[in-house]
């Protein structure tokens, strides 16, 4: 028999890795002027400062470097931290930009080759939250339970699909990429597919909201017809109108 | 370790002064040592509803200054000498007060007292906040009105995610519903919301309802606290909330309309 150490069968190993995506905002530059980046990026943050907030972010160099135009990384990872952004990598970067981003502890992933550049002109980022087309970014994305009722002035933003298993109060927004189901009454603003997903569907056990919004396709309370008030219903889009259905 | 409760409300006039000070008294009468703590710097009331105005030497600000000894700014009640007021500043304003400083001050009563209760301002500003930061369970006061309502919500919100419990992420505050000046006649009319109605969209736990009562007002000017008054609706529906937060099992009183036949009793009920 042997004497050496063994972990028997039974004792459970204390870490293990894992593969795993996630989708995570990337930044790209089309200029290397500092200033008017950090102009552009402060005026998308203040259309939502809880989305960005700590955000984790990737900045990608592939199209300035296109360009031979050369980025201070240095300068705008500090200018990310900054603006309370979190740089978590850089990618498509020369070797001495890889190096800096390095130097402040930011790695380099390495460059994909299938993204798409052409329709991205004047786009600073890949993700905002405002209504843009852009449905595959939604896929990967966790989906965000709520259990506590959402109260009045309260904010909640799902980067995937939102269920919340209580009520929404008045006063409240729950916002997510995509579906938002509510297993409670929803007097509150719920807006679905806000990144421009037309496929995402609301649902609620009943149906006395603020303002419904499927990809930026809104309602208001006083739109609302009072044969869908008050009792369960799904809302969905089909050809930019919101269908109002009993479930 | 003392429990740290606070009376909050987001709406003004709603009744958290008389609310802190009737069961601060009633936890005090049932044998507990209580403190009671006026949080409204700047509009200090809490002394007038106690009767103990003329007894004002320092109050909460002094003590986080530094400037007095909390024992020397505690005022005993001259009814229950189990019941100790900590009064608010009249001359300052709620940016004297600093968390730290009022997290020095709980800390130290919650050495001495079973219970704290911290009557808060109105609004969510930070006078408000700073009430309701260290909290252990929340009396949410509400009048049967949409905008009282839409006020304890959003205080409940405040309760759910800023307060010192959320923070570190530990067990949440405990949140009871307290309904006053309720009027069940005017309920009838529909003129005032119901029970229900208020329960439906706080979905809360409801711990008394206070009925509109003209004792309430007479006890505030006259400085009694309004359980004090044992023959009052008002006093009673008090004295049942606070049996009911020890734990004790009374029947919700003042929600139906009084001196109904015995007809009217049988033919009420679901």
């Amino acid at each position: 028999m042997s004497t050496e150490p063994q972990h028997t069968p039974y004792q459970k190993p204390a870490l293990e890795f894992k593969s795993s995506t996630f989708s995570v905002p990337v930044l790209i530059p089309y200029t290397n002027d500092l200033t008017v980046i950090e102009h552009q990026l402060q005026q998308k943050i203040n259309q939502a400062p809880e989305f960005f907030r700590n955000s984790p972010i990737l900045i990608d160099l592939q199209e300035l470097n296109k360009q031979s135009i050369s980025l201070n990384v240095a300068e705008c990872i500090e200018l990310l931290r900054r603006l309370a952004l979190l740089p978590i990598g850089i990618r498509g970067g020369l070797h001495d930009q890889n190096e800096a981003a390095l130097a402040l502890n930011i790695p380099k992933i390495s460059a994909q080759q299938n993204i798409s550049h052409q329709d991205t002109a004047q786009k600073l980022e890949k993700i905002i939250p405002e209504p843009e087309p852009e449905p595959e970014t939604s896929e990967q994305a966790t989906t965000r339970i709520v259990t506590n009722p959402v109260r009045s002035g309260q904010r909640i933003y799902a980067h995937g699909d939102l269920i919340v298993l209580s009520q929404v109060s008045a006063g409240s927004e729950i916002m997510a990429e995509g579906n938002i189901h509510v297993y409670g009454t929803l007097r509150g603003r719920a807006l679905a597919g806000i990144q421009g997903n037309t496929e995402a569907r609301i649902f609620c056990s009943d149906l006395q909201a603020e303002l419904i919004s499927i990809a930026g396709n809104y309602k208001i309370s006083e739109d609302l017809d009072e044969s869908v008030r008050n009792k369960p219903v799904q809302i969905y889009l089909n050809d930019l109108a919101l269908i109002i259905q009993d479930l | 370790m003392a429990r740290i409760i606070v009376v909050t409300s987001g709406k003004g006039g709603v009744g958290k002064t008389t609310t802190s000070a009737a069961i601060a008294m009633g936890l005090a009468k049932k044998g507990h040592k209580t403190a009671v703590i006026d949080f409204d710097v700047g509009l200090r009331n809490l002394d007038l509803v106690m009767g103990c105005e003329r007894r004002v030497v320092y109050d909460l600000v002094n003590v986080i200054n530094g400037e007095a000894a909390l024992n020397q700014a505690l005022i005993r009640d001259k009814r229950c000498n189990q019941l100790y007021i900590l009064p608010a500043s009249q001359t300052r304003d709620k940016e004297a007060l600093t968390i730290e400083g009022v997290g020095k001050v709980l800390e130290e009563l919650a050495k001495e007292f079973k219970y704290v209760v911290c009557d808060s301002p109105a609004g969510i500003e930070k006078g408000a906040t700073l009430a309701m930061y260290f909290a252990d369970d929340a009396f949410v006061v509400t009048n049967p009105e949409v905008s009282s309502v839409r006020d304890s919500d959003r205080m409940l919100g405040i309760l759910a995610s800023k307060s010192k419990r959320a923070e570190n992420n530990e067990e949440p505050i405990k949140e009871y519903l307290l309904l006053t000046r309720y009027s069940p006649d005017r309920v009838k009319l529909g003129e005032m919301l119901s029970v229900e109605d208020v329960q439906e969209i706080l979905s809360l736990h409801l711990l008394g309802v206070i009925p509109e009562s003209k004792s309430v007002l007479n006890a505030s000017n006259s400085g009694i606290p309004v359980i004090l008054d044992e023959k009052s609706d008002a006093g009673q529906a008090y004295d049942d909330v606070v049996a009911r937060y020890l734990g004790e099992d009374r029947p919700h009183r003042f929600i139906d309309e009084e001196k109904k036949g015995l007809f009217g009793k049988l033919f009420r009920s679901k």
